[in-house]
C-alpha cells in the first residue's frame, strides 16, 4: 500500500456521518435542557409569568448561555445541511426503484424515514423561531415591571397567547412526534456513527435513547395541550 | 406446483429492461430457487426465448454469486440463506414471485439479473490486503492473540463478498462490506502495520464507486447470508476516524 491519502473528513461518507452524530446528539442536550426551561409554564401563572420570563431574560443575555446558542443554530443548521446532502446522494446511490421491495422486513420505521422527519422538524424550526424567538429578539414584545426581576419582556403571555389557537397546538403536536420518531432511532445511531459499539452498553444506550425520545416529546407536547385547556377557563 | 413469476428482463447494460411474466407448472418443492430457474430457462429454451441471465457459481451458499432479489427481499424471505440455498418448499402453489437483479448505481446491470459487482473488488484491490508474505501457519501461539479478536476477526472474514447488504439498504450503502473486510485485518497482529492507510483507502474506494451512506437501520445485518454483525460498521466508522487522526 502506497501513496498517503489527504481527503478532508468531511469529503467522506463517515466524515459526514461523523459531523450527523455530533450535531445531533449536541442537539438532543439542547433539547433537554430546552425542555427543563419550558417546564416552567406548568407552574400556576402567578407565579409562572415573572419566573418564566426572568429565566427567558437570562437566557437571552447570559454570555455562556449566548455562546451555547450560537452552537446551536450552527448545530441545526450544520445538521440539516449534512442531513439532506447525505439523502441526496442516498437516492442517487440507487437511481432505479425495485419493482417490489419489502422494507419493513428488516428495518424499522423511524430509520427508514430521517429525512423526512427531518424535514419536518425543519419546518417546525423555523415556525417556531418565528413565533417566539424573532419576537424575543427583534419584535415588540410588551416589557413591565415585576417586582422581584425588574424589567422583563412578557414572553410568558406571548406563548400563553399564542396556545389559545387549535391549529397551533396541533401544529406543535405532530412536531413533537416527528421529534420522538427523529430521536426514537438517532440517538443509537449517532453514537453508532462515531464509532461507539460495545456488546453491553450499545444495548443499553439504545434502550436509554428510545427512552429519551418518548419522555423528550411527551413532556414538550403536553406544554402546548396544557397552555390551551387552561385558556378555554 | 404451479407459480407465477414476474422477472426483470434486460437485454444488455444500456438496455431499457421491464418486468415480464412466466408461469411454471411443476415445480418441485424439493428444488432450490436456482434449480427452478434451470427449469425456467429450458422451459423458455424449449420454445425459443432467450433464457434469463443469472449468476451463480458453488451452488452451496460459498461463493456469493447468486444474486437475486426476491419478493422484495435480498436472496429472498429467509434470513441466513443465499439463493442457491433457498428451497421452494418456503413457497406456496399459486404464488407470485418477484425476482429482481441488485439495486445501485455502483452495481450496474449486465443482463437480466446480473449486476456488476467489480467496484467491491476494486475496494479490496484499494487496500483489503496485507502487502508482505505473512509466511505459513505459525506454530500455536507464538503469536498471540486475544480469543476474541480471533472469533470477530474470524466472523468478519466469513463475508462472501455477495452484496446482499448493498441490494437491501435503502441507502445501496457498502458499509456491512466494507466494515467486515476492514475488520478481518485490523483485528489481526499482521493486519497492524498497515491498519490506518487500509481503512483510509478502502472508505475513498467506497466513495468513490458511488455506494450511499450508512443511517445505521441494521437491515444490511438482517438479509446478510453470513450473518455480519453491524457491530463491524461502527468498527470502521471508529477505524477510519483513528485512522485520520493518527495518519502521520
Ligand atoms: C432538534 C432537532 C434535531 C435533533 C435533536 C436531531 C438529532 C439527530 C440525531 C441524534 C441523529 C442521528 C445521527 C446519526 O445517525 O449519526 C439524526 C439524524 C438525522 N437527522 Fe436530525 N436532529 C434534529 C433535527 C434535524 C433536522 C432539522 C434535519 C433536517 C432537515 C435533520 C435531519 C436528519 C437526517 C437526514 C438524519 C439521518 C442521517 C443519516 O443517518 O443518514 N435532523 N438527527
Ligand atoms: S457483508 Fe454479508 S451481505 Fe454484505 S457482501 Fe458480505 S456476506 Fe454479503
Ligand atoms: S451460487 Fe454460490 S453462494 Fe449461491
Amino acid at each position: 500500500m502506497s501513496g498517503k491519502t489527504k481527503t478532508g473528513l468531511i469529503k467522506s461518507s463517515i466524515g459526514k456521518k461523523v459531523f450527523m452524530g455530533l450535531t445531533g446528539l449536541f442537539l438532543c442536550l439542547f433539547l433537554a435542557g430546552h425542555l427543563a426551561g419550558n417546564l416552567q409554564l406548568l407552574l400556576p401563572a402567578e407565579v409562572a409569568r415573572d419566573q418564566f420570563n426572568a429565566y427567558a431574560k437570562f437566557m437571552t443575555t447570559n454570555p455562556a448561555v449566548k455562546l451555547l446558542s450560537y452552537l446551536t443554530y450552527f448545530s441545526i443548521l450544520f445538521h440539516a445541511v449534512d442531513g439532506l446532502y447525505l439523502a441526496w446522494q442516498n437516492k442517487q446511490a440507487r437511481p432505479q426503484a425495485y419493482y417490489k421491495k419489502d422494507d419493513a422486513a428488516n428495518a424499522g420505521w423511524a430509520s427508514r424515514n430521517m429525512a423526512v422527519l427531518g424535514t419536518l422538524l425543519l419546518v417546525f424550526i423555523v415556525i417556531h423561531m418565528k413565533s417566539f424567538w424573532y419576537e424575543m429578539h427583534f419584535g415588540n414584545v410588551p416589557v413591565y415591571a415585576s417586582i422581584e426581576h425588574g424589567e422583563l419582556k412578557d414572553l410568558y403571555t406571548l406563548t400563553t397567547t399564542a396556545f389559545t389557537e387549535w391549529w397551533y397546538v396541533l401544529i406543535y403536536v405532530l412536531s413533537m412526534g416527528a421529534v420522538g420518531f427523529h430521536l426514537w432511532h438517532g440517538f443509537g445511531s449517532g453514537f453508532k456513527s462515531l464509532g461507539i459499539s460495545h456488546p453491553v452498553y450499545t444495548p443499553l444506550l439504545n434502550g436509554f435513547g428510545k427512552g429519551f425520545a418518548v419522555v423528550v416529546s411527551v413532556l414538550f407536547a403536553i406544554l402546548p395541550v396544557y397552555l390551551f385547556l387552561t385558556s378555554l377557563n | 406446483m404451479r407459480l407465477n413469476l414476474k422477472i426483470w428482463r434486460q437485454k444488455g447494460p444500456k438496455a431499457n429492461g421491464k418486468m415480464v411474466d412466466y408461469t411454471l407448472n411443476e415445480v418441485n418443492p424439493e428444488m432450490s430457487f436456482l434449480e427452478m430457474m434451470d427449469v425456467l430457462n429450458q422451459q423458455l429454451v424449449d420454445e425459443g426465448d432467450e433464457p434469463v441471465a443469472f449468476d451463480h457459481d458453488c451452488r452451496e451458499g460459498i461463493c456469493g454469486m447468486c444474486s437475486m432479489f426476491i419478493n422484495g427481499r435480498a436472496h429472498g424471505p429467509m434470513t441466513g440463506t443465499t439463493t442457491c440455498q433457498l428451497h421452494m418448499r418456503h413457497f406456496n402453489d399459486g404464488d407470485t414471485i418477484v425476482i429482481e437483479p441488485w439495486r445501485a448505481s455502483a452495481f450496474p446491470v449486465i443482463k437480466d439479473l446480473m449486476v456488476d459487482r467489480s467496484a467491491f473488488d476494486r475496494v479490496i484491490q484499494a487496500g483489503g490486503y496485507i502487502s508482505v508474505n505473512t509466511g505459513s501457519a505459525p506454530d500455536a501461539n507464538s503469536l498471540p492473540i486475544p480469543k476474541q479478536n480471533a472469533d470477530m476477526a474470524f466472523d468478519a472474514a466469513t463475508c462472501i463478498g455477495c452484496g446482499a447488504c448493498v441490494a437491501t439498504c435503502k441507502n445501496a450503502s457498502a458499509m456491512l462490506f466494507v466494515g467486515a473486510k476492514v475488520s478481518q485485518l485490523s483485528l489481526l497482529p499482521q493486519g497492524q502495520p498497515e491498519r490506518e492507510e487500509r481503512a483510509i483507502r478502502m472508505v475513498e474506494q467506497m466513495d468513490k464507486e458511488g455506494f450511499g451512506n450508512c443511517t445505521n437501520t441494521g437491515a444490511c445485518e438482517v438479509e446478510c447470508p453470513k450473518g455480519i454483525s453491524i457491530e463491524n460498521i461502527a468498527r470502521l466508522n471508529r477505524e477510519y476516524l483513528r485512522a485520520k487522526v493518527v495518519q502521520k
